[in-house]
């Protein structure tokens, strides 16, 4: 991985092509289950027996964190949550904090973003209020607190910068020049402003540039920071795309019942990673 | 009139809402949201900001809006749960009793920045009401000197309502719903608070109340929180 090139988009085949170029020991910042989660190539990491990766959740992980977890690709998480939402726990990555398997470092959502934007301004810290008095101050390495310089007697906490090694995400459409829409998902934006590197599974492509289009631009992440994109039809299933496909909620159930067992979570993967490449 | 849990706990955080103009509820909160839903009835300027809402959600800009809505002073009343709750009103949302819990979210944040904190809690045990937090994933109070907006205005559970009293940093038994009793709260909270001698019984919903949550209300409901919602109001 290269450090920061302003990025000649490349297009790959499909998202094992993608899970290819994100190395073993990577730090993945990810969205949460109703941001463009690119489940596809999540799939393709587990097939491709990915190792040692280090989850950021941005700010809090879902489904694609559980299944990582649960199939021994993952050392450590960064998040401020792990959850299936309605469907209750997040079973596989419950199981392995329970067991003291998985390395966690609990943080809170806005805290994560704040360090993200910091490395987007190319600051090394940046302040938030709150959080004080949390034991999340006390066993977070990375957190400081001190006095505000413009004030007597005023602790504020800072975030370190924080530089994923790898964006990864779903957009609705690609372009011809390696732009990727993703709507109103902000956060998508600060997570490949943030990293090294930036891949993106697409539902469809759309012919031309979509930075020229006024009303399109907007929802838009520029190739400048995106390293490759890749197509992946319905890719965010089980999650949704909004606009396109909702979050498939009995699937997510389906999965909640099965992976509450390691025996159980092998089924779901030979049944849904391993056999079918796309749903 | 018959109403249904849910119903009680709902019209509830409705009045402990009170008059405030922006409501935003998080994850998972199917009867603060009914709560406030039910208040918009009556007041529609109330803005509600549905984190979880699937389709039209009222943020542009990601997940982090809220928490600079918040930030500056835009969010006047939010919700926070925990696993464990103590009496001095700090939450845990991490781990209890080796048992990990999702995370604390963006708890340790909104817990200062809204103006005002609803703790919701429906299990009402000694289990969750404990004396001391295994971990403190948000505070209930913070020293002078600390900048701190809001804090806890109250904690509502499936037996009672308690008010926080920020002065004493203890809470007071303000309310004990239908079937449950002073005696029983006692019982089964595991931190001390105070009490006054006779402990009156929380307001049953009105005839309009329950007319209202069980159709406007109910359909907004419906869509964002469908389990819930076929539970409570259409028996399944």
């Amino acid at each position: 991985m290269s450090a920061l090139p302003s990025n000649e988009t490349r297009f790959l085949a499909d998202a094992d092509a993608l899970a290819r170029e994100i190395p073993d020991g990577a730090c993945i910042g990810l969205p949460p289950d109703n941001s463009l989660v690119a489940m596809a190539v999540v799939r393709a990491l587990v097939r491709r027996g990915a190792k040692d990766l280090k989850l950021l959740g941005v700010p809090v992980l879902g489904l694609c964190a559980d299944i990582l977890i649960g199939a021994g690709c993952v050392r450590e998480v960064e998040t401020s949550a792990v959850t299936l939402g309605e469907a209750g726990l997040a079973p596989r990555f419950t199981a392995a904090a329970e067991a003291g398997t998985l390395k966690i470092v609990d943080a809170t959502c806005p805290m994560i973003h704040t360090g993200l934007q910091a490395t987007e301004k190319g600051v090394p810290f940046m302040p938030l209020r709150g959080v004080l008095g949390s034991d999340l101050v006390k066993h977070h390495p990375d957190w400081k607190t001190i006095d505000n310089p413009y004030a007597k007697g005023d602790p504020i906490l800072l975030a370190k910068a924080i530089v994923p090694d790898v964006a990864l995400f779903h957009a609705r459409w690609a372009d011809d020049c390696g732009n990727v829409w993703v709507g109103r998902r902000g956060e998508l934006a600060t997570i490949a402003h943030a990293s090294k590197a930036c891949y993106v599974s697409y539902e469809e492509m759309k012919p031309g540039d979509m930075i020229e289009d006024e009303l399109l631009a907007p929802g838009c992440i520029g190739s400048v920071y995106i390293t490759a994109v890749a197509p992946a039809p319905r890719g965010a299933w089980p999650l949704g795309v909004p606009g396109a496909y909702g979050i498939d909620d009995a699937h997510l159930a389906h999965y909640a019942r099965l992976a509450k067992t390691a025996e159980g979570f092998r089924k779901y993967l030979d049944e849904f990673v391993f056999k079918t490449v796309a749903a | 009139m018959n109403f249904a849990k849910e119903e009680l706990l709902a019209v509830t955080i409705a009045r402990l809402i009170g008059d405030a103009r922006h409501v935003a509820v998080g994850a998972a909160s199917p009867i603060p949201a009914t709560g406030a839903f039910l208040l918009k009835q009556k007041n529609p300027a109330l803005r509600i900001s549905l984190l979880q809402k699937r389709t039209g959600n009222p943020f542009t800009e990601g997940s982090r809006e809220l928490f600079d809505l918040a930030g500056q002073g835009r969010v006047d009343v939010f919700f926070l749960g925990g696993a464990q709750i103590d009496g001095e009103a700090n939450i845990n949302l991490v781990q209890a009793e080796g048992k990990r819990f999702p995370g604390s979210f963006g708890s340790a944040y909104m817990y200062f920045a809204a103006k005002k904190t609803i703790l919701f809690r429906e299990e009402h045990s000694a289990r969750v009401l404990v004396p001391k937090v295994e971990f403190i994933s948000a505070p209930g109070w913070s020293p002078p000197g600390v900048e701190r907006r809001g804090g806890p205005a109250a904690l509502l559970t499936g037996k009672a309502l308690f008010l926080w009293q920020k002065d004493r940093r203890r809470f007071l038994l303000q309310s004990v719903h239908p079937g449950s009793s002073a005696e029983d709260v006692r019982a089964n909270t595991g931190f001390d608070y105070d009490a006054p001698a006779v402990v009156p019984q929380t307001n049953a919903p009105s005839v309009e109340e329950l007319r209202l949550l069980r159709s406007p209300v109910a359909q907004v409901i419906l869509e964002n929180y469908p389990g819930f919602g076929k539970r409570v109001w259409e028996g399944k």
